[in-house]
């Protein structure tokens, strides 16, 4: 088998990967980086986020005030010590995108712009209109390109990670192009592979969001944190579930049930803020995990506006008038177009809540080390975890910022302190002996598309903005046959090049493996917290599960659940108000 | 139910292209790129395509349908009666059925150095950069290297070494930009017989452009700057510096 040496190896090239892969060609200049992803960079899912980063830049905003909203935001769920890490590094690493170029909007005297986001008191989120991950991917990729020490791997999809003696030495990866296997030693590997939202149905993610990062470090032995915690965003077009970003409603967007009310004043979020007179951290700009079950409620109380897509809400945006939309909200106005036929300048958009971020992942440090020695994680992926029980929009395009830069400090000091060693043979043999029985299997019953299938029907039926007991017991029993049934899988192509049943085959082998990790960690939490809501226990729960799930790859059979207190520094767990009557 | 004609090519299996057709059924919202969802999921897995955001922002789905670049996710299928013919984007090497090989591009857009080059050192915040400058250059970093404009392009079908619309609508991006003093060293590529100057202003590639970048109005404004360059540089010599 061909090998590539390197001393660090990134798997996973959107934000999060080409953040670490600046940051050691910068930091040290003589290390060997092996950039490596299963598409081109620039084609990476970071591309698609709209709305922008939060870091506090802005005279009247603080520190603790980013630390409280995270951690209120959060349901008390985050680790403390590292949101006051990240918090402390978001204003750096955004200005330092600025310095590599990226295209921020601005305030009329130059400086940097910042809009109001859900659940954030204060305005802190930097953008590029509504094109946001777009540019910082692009910036990032086009700056990447000035450094020789980064060598890309495009269109590999990594397989195994090669473990040996207690420590990551490296991986395997099938070149697509030739449908060769090659095998990477490495001294460090950094996991940078985004989210797995394709488990759903219904998704802003694109195809690619398939969990691979997390099941690779999750099949080493390293637990996926929190996977529980499924972030619904409030407004996706109901016929794709094309995202529209949050900064809708951070402009003044405003949400209305079929009768025209604006229901959220009916869940805590009220009262009524005036028309394009947006108030922070109420009403349309509560947080995501309130907003969507908002919507869950109007929906069965009848409220909701049926569609052909189903059921959905309206995003009236027609008060901001056509230059702001155009300005601020441009790629907004082209999708509602595109894909709805609706024009935002002219009527309501329908939109309905769909699956959109994983606040849980491998579960890291605040160094963005796994418990695996030599193998380090950060982005999506990744469970810091300063995400907690929900995310609040606009975290998380600087987490794969600051944690990716972090991630590669520590694989810095790891290559540095530990000689790097080649892995025996067998390791990489023994991967490929897999990918070849799948490749010449043969007689088996199920197809990629229909075991996809099913998993997803399986994940948008019990594992949705509402859970409760029976459905979730349910779910695991099923994925767990699923599992044993993937291996029945039988290939319809046995080429080499561009093999994309191949691929897809590998990616839901990945997506099996989160989603069985999500629905055994959803069942054992009984209590509800942010975005995972019981309807069997409706309260949170603090002394029993103000704790972190870890949930442990078994061989054979569904993983074991494990728990991790959560860090508290200096906020304790208090209720999370978003009435108009907050402070 | 409509027909989708698909162009077909495995390296491995097949001599030469050829065409397979599919059933798929119509639906007034699908775009290509469901249809084709549709044959990978239902009729025929073997069938390679990329694609991912299925929202215009990832550049993945470039291809040929009905002989025009277009994004599989944007082009409706209630756009196109009859037959809908699928190809790989014209003027790359086909990897695999819709699948091509853009290394090309790749490496010429590292050509073109499309970073930036600090104009002053950074003091403790941002540069300053007001709404019109950063007007100047917005539109030209749109670009989502989706390959539409190559395939456009009769220049780059006929001459590869053309860097082509987009690598010098990059490079032009950096150049505008108010924080950047690197044009000087992207000249060298862009000013060169294969940058700007092969162009001849069909203007193809603005048109087909799903972002509306405008390519060609980049390549004119490439070939203006470079012709003043080189008047200063020869008849204003003393002026140099001071442009």
């Amino acid at each position: 088998m061909e090998t590539v040496s390197a001393d660090v190896a990134i798997v996973g090239a959107g934000g999060a990967g080409l953040r670490a892969a600046l940051a050691l060609a910068e930091a040290a200049p003589k290390l060997r980086i092996a950039l490596i992803s299963k598409v081109y960079p620039m084609r990476s899912h970071t591309c698609a986020a709209e709305g922008g980063a939060a870091g506090v830049i802005k005279p009247g905003d603080s520190l603790a005030q980013h630390f409280e909203d995270t951690v209120g935001g959060g349901d008390w769920l985050c680790d403390q010590d590292a949101v006051e890490y990240f918090i402390g590094e978001a204003p750096k690493e955004l200005l330092q995108l600025e310095r590599w170029g990226c295209p921020w909007s601005r305030e009329p005297d130059g400086s940097v712009a910042v809009r109001p986001f859900g659940g954030m008191k204060r305005m802190r989120t930097w953008f590029a209109a509504d094109k946001s991950g777009f540019h910082i991917l692009h910036t990032l990729f086009q700056t990447s390109l000035k450094y020789s020490s980064i060598r890309r791997f495009d269109e590999y999809y990594v397989t195994d990670l090669l473990v040996e003696d207690g420590r990551c030495r490296g991986l395997t990866a099938i070149e697509m192009r030739s449908g060769q296997m090659r095998r990477f030693d490495a001294a460090a590997v950094i996991l940078a592979g985004g989210g797995a939202g394709r488990m759903f149905p219904f998704t802003t993610n694109g195809a690619i969001k398939t969990g691979d990062a997390m099941a690779l470090a999750y099949r080493a032995g390293v637990a996926l944190k929190d996977m529980e915690f499924v972030q619904y965003h409030p407004t996706g077009l109901p016929s794709t579930g094309t995202l529209l970003t949050e900064a809708c409603r951070g402009e003044g967007g405003v949400l209305l049930n079929k009768n025209g009310r604006r229901f959220l004043q009916d869940y805590g979020m009220g009262p009524e803020t005036p028309l394009g007179h947006p108030v922070l951290k109420t009403m349309e700009l509560g947080p995501r995990d309130r907003v969507s079950q908002a919507f869950w409620h109007e929906q069965r109380k009848g409220n909701a506006l049926p569609t052909r897509w189903g059921d959905a809400m309206l995003l009236d945006m027609r008060h901001l008038g056509e230059k702001t939309i155009n300005e601020r909200l441009p790629l907004v106005r082209d999708m509602s177009i595109s894909y709805m036929g609706v024009d935002p300048v002219r009527d309501p958009v329908p939109v309905r809540p769909v699956v959109h971020y994983m606040m849980g992942g491998i579960h890291t440090d605040t160094q963005a080390a796994t418990p695996l020695a030599g193998l380090f994680a950060a982005g999506e992926c990744a469970c810091v975890s300063i995400n907690g029980a929900n995310r609040l929009g606009s975290n998380s395009l600087t987490e794969l910022l600051v944690f990716g830069r972090r991630a590669a400090l520590s694989a810095i000091e790891f290559v540095e302190e530990n000689q790097a060693r080649p892995v025996s043979a067998t390791l990489a043999e023994h991967a490929q002996g897999r990918i070849r029985e799948l490749m010449q299997r043969t007689g088996g019953a199920e197809t990629v598309a229909g075991l996809r299938r099913e998993m997803m029907r399986i994940m948008e039926e019990h594992a949705g903005i509402y859970r409760n007991g029976e459905g979730l017991a349910a779910a695991c029993a099923r994925l767990g046959e699923l599992r044993r049934r993937y291996r029945n899988l039988e290939l319809h192509d046995r080429t080499n090049v561009y093999n994309t049943d191949l691929l897809q085959a590998l990616e839901l082998g990945a997506m099996l493996d989160c989603a069985e990790a999500v629905v055994q960690s959803a069942a054992a939490r009984k209590e509800s917290r942010g975005a995972h809501q019981r309807l069997d226990f409706p309260e949170r729960d603090d002394r029993n599960f103000l704790r972190h799930t870890l949930a442990l790859h078994a061989a054979d059979g569904p993983p074991r659940i494990g728990y991790r207190d959560v860090v508290i520094t200096r906020s304790q767990p208090g209720v999370r108000d978003y009435s108009g009557a907050h402070a | 139910m409509i027909q989708l004609e698909v162009l077909r090519y495995n390296p491995e299996t097949d001599q030469e292209p050829r065409f397979q057709r599919y059933e798929v059924p119509f639906r007034d919202d699908w775009v290509v790129l469901d249809a084709l969802n549709h044959v990978k999921e239902e009729l025929d897995p073997t069938l390679s395509y990329r694609w991912s955001c299925h929202m215009a922002v990832c550049g993945s789905c470039g291809m040929m349908i009905n002989g025009e670049p277009k994004l599989a996710c944007k082009a409706f299928l209630r756009n196109y009666p009859g037959v809908i013919r699928v190809e790989p984007l014209r003027h790359f090497p086909v990897e695999r059925d819709l699948v091509t090989v853009i290394d090309d591009f790749v490496a010429k857009l590292a050509r073109v150095k499309p970073w930036l080059v600090p104009k002053e050192a950074p003091g403790a915040g941002e540069y300053r950069q007001t709404p019109a400058q950063l007007k100047r250059y917005k539109q030209f970093s749109l670009c989502i290297n989706c390959m539409l404009c190559y395939a456009a392009c009769p220049e780059y079908g006929l001459i590869p070494e053309y860097l082509g619309p987009a690598a010098i609508a990059l490079a032009h991006r950096w150049n505008r930009d108010s924080r950047d003093a690197g044009r000087e060293s992207r000249q060298d590529e862009i000013a060169a017989k294969e940058g700007a100057w092969e162009c001849t202003f069909v203007g193809a590639c603005s048109d087909v452009c799903p972002e509306h970048v405008d390519p060609a109005g980049a390549i004119q404004q490439v070939k203006i700057e470079s012709t003043i360059d080189w008047y200063q540089a020869h008849l204003t010599p003393w002026l140099k510096n001071e442009k």
